[in-house]
């Protein structure tokens, strides 16, 4: 159990390289506080790691405790197939405590996108279909909660705050040593 | 019945709960104050036992609000899920409406945690259930179970490859 199912392809957003050490998989949902608090704690890891670390974001919005985390991760998407996901992702959890069709609209133009094919592609659920596919993913990888952590495909199931997951990234790159 | 370790960290070895090939102890607990469900009553379609320790843990991964996410996928398999804790039909009643929740939570709660520990999937010396997760088939045999450690939510995985993995 809990391994990751699902390998990661180009259709996936991923920052950083193939030939990375470690691969961190984020399952995440835009409107989940504690995904909130680990936005700048991934950022962090980031920058300790540089290009030994890939990092993937993947969707599992809990739609029904969080109501705009589906349209969020939609949005997201939207920017992603304009080549803007992480753009759109920074500023969706950047902005988490407005989430909502203002929000959306307001940063689709800061991000130079059509307001209008947004509003189309949120009414007509274009990128349903894909947060789904994310999801499903997810509950077949054993994801269970958010956020979800798999490091080199292997869910983290301890907590996520900088100091731990330094220290499982390191443990996974075989040089297991105190951060 | 042996029971495992209290401790949160040591994982508890699935020996403990009934095992798959064993038939699922029938019960009768209340859905709501003024209303109960039978297992039997289920028999014909798999059935999802989800054995937890108590309503209210304070965090969105919480591990029933996810399965109420993961219902449709359950649903395809024409399974049916139910929650199992000590809580009373009050508690469950106010969690459910919190959460959201779109399938029913039994309560295990008078005698308490009798039903659990017919399955093997009570913690006597903390008072609540396992995390326990049973697969009963349509005919009323377990076809899966799995203990999780207290702390580990055990996602929806083995549940889905276990409804997968029953005859047609």
């Amino acid at each position: 159990m809990a391994a990751l199912k699902m390998p990661i392809t180009a259709e996936d957003h991923i920052q950083g390289l193939e030939s990375a050490d470690v691969t961190l998989v984020e399952y995440g949902d835009y409107q989940c506080p504690h995904c909130g608090h680990a936005y700048p704690v991934v950022h962090q890891v980031q920058k300790q790691f540089g290009k030994r670390l890939r990092f993937v974001f993947r969707n599992f919005p809990l739609s029904e405790m969080h109501p705009q985390a589906e349209a969020a991760a939609e949005v997201a998407e939207f920017a992603g197939a304009q080549g803007k996901f992480w753009e759109m992702h920074d500023k969706l959890y950047e902005n988490q405590e407005r989430l909502g069709e203002a929000l959306f609209l307001d940063l689709g133009e800061r991000l130079k996108l059509s307001t209008t094919a947004l509003r189309q592609a949120l009414e007509q659920r274009t990128f349903e279909a894909r947060v789904r596919a994310d999801f499903k993913g997810g509950v077949r990888s054993g994801v269970n909660g958010t956020p979800t952590f798999f490091i080199n495909g292997h869910r983290h199931d301890g907590s996520f705050d900088f100091e731990a997951l330094v220290s499982a990234i390191h443990q996974a790159m075989g040089t297991a040593k105190s951060a | 019945m042996a029971q495992s370790s209290a401790s949160n960290v040591t994982p508890i070895h699935s020996g403990g709960i009934l095992p798959a090939g064993a038939m699922a102890p029938n019960f009768t607990l209340h859905v709501t104050p003024d209303q109960t469900l039978t297992l039997s009553d289920l028999l014909g379609r798999p059935v999802i036992l989800a054995f937890y320790p108590a309503d209210w843990s304070p965090v969105c991964g919480d591990q029933m609000a996810l399965y109420n996410e993961i219902l449709p996928e359950f649903r395809k398999f024409g399974a049916e899920l139910l929650g199992v804790s000590v809580d009373g039909a009050w508690c469950h009643g106010a969690f459910a409406e919190t959460r959201h929740l779109h399938f029913p939570l039994l309560a295990d709660f008078e005698p308490k945690g009798a039903v659990a520990r017919q399955y093997g999937a009570y913690r006597a010396a903390d008072g609540f259930c396992e995390r326990a997760l049973f697969v009963v088939d349509k005919k009323g045999m377990i076809a899966w179970s799995y203990c999780s450690p207290v702390a580990v939510n055990p996602g929806a995985d083995g549940i889905l490859q276990a409804l997968e993995d029953l005859p047609k």
